[in-house]
């Protein structure tokens, strides 16, 4: 069984009804216990870092996704679920995320139209099966104001042109994560779920 | 590079899609989730739904519509009509949705727009401006026996679907909505609105040279050489029409392949 993390914030529905029709049941839950004995986690997220790792702690399931990533099992942050697998985040003062990433949170410069919202090309970087039957360049949709930024090039699984280049795709072993929705990416976003689903 | 959006709007009254001229004469046509469906399939960037029975019936009637379209949609999709509260808004983007809109509320309790933001992002919610021009006609005196220029156009925000005035001025109101979170604009023509002889240009560019958030052009798309007017002049993100995709005028397909070899990055 695939977990969706609950923790207060993120559409969890429509990651839900997208994992369903590519044939995978998942359980939107906040129990401690039931992620820790999933076969995948997947942890969406909108709004704001700070409060995200706040409901995360108060929950008591920061620990419990560490924990089960850490054992190996695969995960797939989406949107802001992507930016608190890693170090910190600048939004709102600086703040602490889950760390399984190395790297940094950072906003979108000035003179650029913020949230980035719309349909933006992902282009390949280093090999992962999350992009199997993907097509280098295909376009996913975005709707956020900060982007990643990983210490370490070799994590970036998928790149897109914003006003600069940043990674909308990383993966760090069985720790992957999307910038992008692929629940809201039509035929191209399914297809990828549907590869996270095979790594479960 | 981030691609133009094309949008069609379905308009739902009673659980069915219809849409008039000038927000009157409405027509029934077709179930809005097979419509939906159908237009993701077609290549539509995103949807949106906007209620146009705002009674408490209709509400849940909305909220059922939102589930099922998330259940079949797997694209972003907007609804809008009648929200007016954090409840409101909560349950349809549990339901599925991907973004509310709100318009009336947005004017008359200010304070909705920062409440929804903060709880889910300022990426879930879009403010609708319905705009109207006002005083646009005539020229002015450029300094002392100089000449004169056109009077530099300007417009009114309306609330309850278009028919009440607000006094309050289009451009300021879409700087403030920026500020207290909105992170979108749905900015639609009252004067454009229904008539397929384009949107209004001038009203575009003015509201996207003053927000940096992106703005969902809306009103008085009649093909695809409007859409191009709009992106490109009018600098908005995103084109919506109802009508012309609605009675198959154009379908997204040909827009889309026109706004392309015009130059316009579009998603394919």
């Amino acid at each position: 069984m695939l977990v969706i993390v609950d923790y207060g914030l993120g559409n969890l529905r429509s990651v839900q009804c997208a994992l369903r029709r590519v044939g995978q049941e998942a359980l939107i839950t906040s129990d401690a216990e039931k992620i820790a004995t999933a076969d995948g986690i997947i942890l969406p997220g909108v709004g704001a870092f700070w409060r995200a790792m706040e409901n995360l702690r108060e929950a008591g399931l920061a620990k419990v996704v560490l924990e089960t990533a850490r054992n190996g099992k695969p995960l797939l942050g989406i949107c802001l679920g992507m930016q608190l697998l890693f170090t910190e985040s600048d939004e709102h003062g600086r703040h602490e995320g889950l760390g399984l990433i190395p790297g940094k949170v950072r906003r979108f410069a000035p003179g650029l139209k913020v949230p980035h919202m719309g349909w933006n090309e992902v282009k390949h970087g280093t090999p992962s099966p999350l992009f199997k039957d993907v097509a280098d360049g295909a376009f996913f949709y975005f709707a956020h104001s900060y982007y990643v930024d990983p210490d370490d090039s070799a994590t970036v699984i998928g790149a897109t042109d914003y006003g600069l280049t940043f990674s909308s795709a990383v993966q760090a072993g069985n720790v992957f994560g999307v910038q992008f929705h692929p629940e809201r990416s039509g035929p191209a976003g399914l297809a990828m779920l549907e590869n996270f689903c095979r790594l479960c | 590079m981030l691609a133009k959006r094309i949008i069609p709007c379905l308009d739902v009254k009673d659980g069915r899609v219809v849409k008039g001229r000038s927000f009157v004469n409405l027509r029934d046509a077709g179930d809005p989730v097979e419509a939906g469906k159908a237009y993701s399939d077609a290549g539509a960037d995103e949807l949106v739904f906007l209620d146009i029975t705002a009674t408490l019936e209709a509400r849940k009637t909305i909220l059922a519509l939102a589930a099922r379209v998330a259940e079949e949609v797997f694209i972003p999709f907007t609804i809008g009509g009648g929200i007016s509260t954090i409840a409101d808004a909560r349950s349809l983007l549990s339901a599925g949705a991907e973004k509310i809109s709100i318009n009336t509320a947005a004017v008359k309790n200010k304070p909705l727009i920062t409440e929804v933001s903060e709880a889910f992002g300022n990426q879930a919610v879009v403010v609708a401006i319905d705009a109207k021009r006002v005083g646009s006609t005539g020229f002015q005196p450029v300094g002392k026996n100089t000449g004169y220029k056109p009077v530099p156009p300007k417009w009114e925000v309306y609330i309850n679907a278009g028919t009440t005035p607000t006094g309050l001025d289009v451009i300021k109101w879409a700087k403030e909505v920026e500020a207290l979170g909105a992170g979108e604009i749905m900015l639609t023509s009252i004067d454009s609105d229904g008539h397929t002889a384009g949107y209004d240009i001038e009203l575009n560019a003015a509201v996207n040279e003053a927000v940096s958030i992106p703005v969902i052009a809306s009103g008085g798309a009649g093909g695809p050489e409007d859409m191009l007017a709009v992106l490109t002049e009018g600098k908005a993100d995103a084109a919506l029409a109802a009508s012309i995709f609605h009675y198959g005028t154009y379908t997204i397909a040909a827009v889309k392949d026109y706004l392309r070899n015009h130059g316009v990055h579009v998603r394919s």
